[in-house]
């Protein structure tokens, strides 16, 4: 008998009992989908990783964290800015954060200022929209000066019946220090480390006076050559293990490519394991259609027969019920991308991301998902081919 | 005469088949011994638990005798493996079954086609001989219908037309009148008998000697003994005729 032959005839088999089909694929079916929405789901969440990570600052930055263990417990400005003699900085940016409030007519809300030097624009990316920035001679007379974020301006003026968008000018009061806005800062959104327009600047030296604080929390970089960045941050550690005295503990030198790498290693191991639980669902589908062909072959004794007696040798036979295994199997796979799909769609239309589903696992869905159809398709095909035609023909 | 016609179609010799049940071995035929010669048309008559249904299990290669030697057209049977078994089938034998046998879910062209699918024919000689098979037995207008779209007697027919299809030496019918009223049984077994007398051979098996007049030859079987019963319906002069007939119309076949 040809191949051909043979898969026509067990195509017409599976369609001619549409109702069984179905329900025998369903299993194979929600498995598929199952993998495929599982996997574009974690694709969109490490799309938005990948997002949230390039929002801490371009490929070319690079962030010192003082974490102040040890005996030399900070850096002085003056200290930090000498990284930027490292080879391959471009930019150096120390700033000094704290928790204050501000305070404009009756309304406060509690803010995060950092204190910054005139490199932070550059270094930072981040402009203003509106009146001036901090510029040097500002850090040099400890002026009382700040930039606001579009949220806290937003926070602070629009109770007092003020526009936020006219924020240049008005004067504030920071943890009781009258301060004069010069700059409405642009609009940045919101990172991982929470919203960039939530903020108040104002020059370095003004804020270790107002805040009693010495030296930087926090050193922005930038490097000219983002490809050597792995020598640089070698660099850098080395001139703060120096500063440091020899205290690794004291300080962290993050880039984003580590941060990407740190996060996404999070969500490969939350992926690996949604794809084994898919598995074990679709191993559940193939079992479904084990019984269901166990049961066909019964039901369809007299059939084998009636082949048999007409010339089916084994091998007919056992091809036949194995085919139409594996087009079930098969036609759940397709109908699960089909679902999966959809599935994924509606997924990033409810989670306002971006799905994505990648080719290479819909092949994989579907030749595994064939594959079940074969494994599990054996044993009944086998027990059709081994039947007597004798015993078969007598059979009701 | 040529050697295939010289060669009986069915030489059988003391074949024994005996079953195992409940531990206890129930012999259902004694060292039967049979010989059809081409263009016969044989019945074999005996009433239900003679064991008539074992011996055309076996003279259809659906079973294998527990002892003796079976050659079809000269090939030895016994022993033969399960594949080699069915490709005998297909080539050697046309069943008509008494329950027809046909499959539910195809057309009458369908099911004829299905022993030439096995054969590894051709789609486009497939129909066609299926189609000429099922004008020969008078069924060319209703072709396409389904099982349960036919009568009994058309049923029955496109079972013939089934076996007909392969051009075997042998028709092996088991009972094929046994489900049908008296008169559609009458015209399958005219068919028969027209089919035979075109040179066709014909096993036939039957518990009612009414059917079995109509064949050439009769033996009876009774509790797994076969006995030859003298020619009633024919003369010798007629069956020899025919015979003639027969032998020339296979060389023509094989030619």
């Amino acid at each position: 008998m040809k191949l051909t032959q043979g898969f026509k005839m067990a195509v017409k088999s599976v369609l001619s009992n549409k109702l069984r089909t179905i329900l025998s694929m369903l299993g194979i079916l929600i498995g598929v989908a199952t993998v495929i929405a599982l996997v574009a789901m974690g694709k969109a969440s490490s799309n938005e990783v990948a997002k949230q990570v390039s929002s801490l600052g371009s490929p070319n930055s690079l962030s010192v964290t003082i974490l102040g263990r040890g005996t030399v417990t900070t850096l002085s400005v003056d200290e930090a800015n000498e990284l930027g003699d490292v080879s391959n900085i471009a930019g150096v940016a120390p700033v000094t954060s704290a928790t204050g409030y501000a305070k404009y007519g009756k309304t406060q809300v509690s803010v995060t200022v950092e204190g910054i030097t005139a490199a932070y624009e550059e270094v930072k990316d981040f402009p203003v929209q509106d009146g001036r920035y901090i510029a040097s001679p500002d850090i040099k007379n400890n002026s009382k000066v700040a930039l606001i974020g579009v949220a806290t301006a937003t926070d602070l003026f629009e109770d007092e019946g003020e526009d936020p968008s006219a924020a240049v000018g008005k004067k504030i009061t920071i943890n009781g220090y009258h301060f004069t806005i010069v700059g409405l800062l642009e609009s940045q959104g919101s990172s991982l480390t929470g919203s960039n327009d939530e903020k108040i600047l104002i020059p370095v030296t003004t804020a270790q006076k107002v805040f009693q604080t010495s030296g930087v929390s926090t050193i922005h970089l930038t490097v000219s050559e983002t490809s050597l960045m792995d020598r640089t941050v070698t660099a850098v550690e080395a001139v703060l293990y120096e500063k440091f005295r020899g205290n690794e503990n004291a300080y962290r030198v993050l880039n984003q490519e580590e941060a990407m790498e740190t996060l996404n290693s999070v969500n490969e191991t939350m992926n690996r394991q949604l794809i084994y639980v898919a598995i074990i669902s679709l191993i559940v589908g193939g079992i479904g259609i084990m019984n269901i062909m166990l049961v066909s072959v019964t039901e369809r004794t007299r059939e084998i027969g009636i082949r048999k007696s007409l010339g089916a040798k084994k091998r007919d036979i056992l091809f036949q019920f194995l085919v139409e295994a594996v087009c079930i199997s098969g036609l759940g796979g397709a109908l699960g991308i089909g679902l999966g799909y959809i599935a994924s769609f509606i997924i990033g239309m409810v989670m306002k991301t971006e799905t994505e589903v990648p080719i290479d696992t819909v092949w994989l869905a579907f030749v595994f998902s064939a594959l079940v159809g074969v494994i599990f398709g054996y044993l009944p095909a086998n027990k059709a081919a081994g039947l007597r035609p004798v015993d078969a023909l007598r059979h009701d | 005469m040529n050697a295939a016609a010289n060669i009986p179609l069915i030489e059988m010799s003391n074949i024994t088949k005996s079953y195992v049940m409940a531990r206890e071995k129930t012999t259902v035929l004694h060292k039967v011994s049979l010989k059809v010669d081409h263009g016969d048309f044989l019945a074999i008559v005996g009433p239900s638990g003679s064991g008539k249904s074992t011996l055309m299990n076996i003279i259809g290669c659906l079973d294998l005798p527990t002892e003796g030697s079976y050659k079809l057209e000269g090939l030895e049977v016994t022993g033969q493996s399960d594949n080699k078994l069915t490709e005998m089938r297909n080539k050697k034998i046309g069943f008509i079954f008494q329950g027809y046998h046909l499959l539910p879910k195809l057309t009458a062209l369908e099911n004829c086609e299905l022993p030439l699918i096995y054969r590894g024919l051709s789609g486009k000689e497939r129909r066609l001989r299926a189609m000429d098979a099922l004008e020969r037995v008078g069924l060319g207008q209703r072709m396409h219908h389904r099982q349960s779209e036919l009568s009994g007697g058309q049923q029955q027919r496109v079972a013939i037309a089934r076996a007909l299809a392969t051009n075997p030496p042998m028709l092996l019918a088991d009972e094929p009148t046994g489900a049908l009223d008296s008169k559609t049984g009458m015209e399958v077994l005219g068919m028969m008998e027209e089919l035979n007398r075109a040179g066709q051979t014909i096993v036939l098996i039957t518990h009612d000697m009414e059917v079995a007049k109509l064949a050439s030859r009769t033996v009876i079987i009774r509790d797994g003994v076969l006995s030859e019963q003298a020619q009633e319906r024919r003369s010798s002069d007629e069956t020899y005729a025919r015979l003639q007939d027969g032998s020339q119309e296979r060389i023509v076949q094989q030619a």
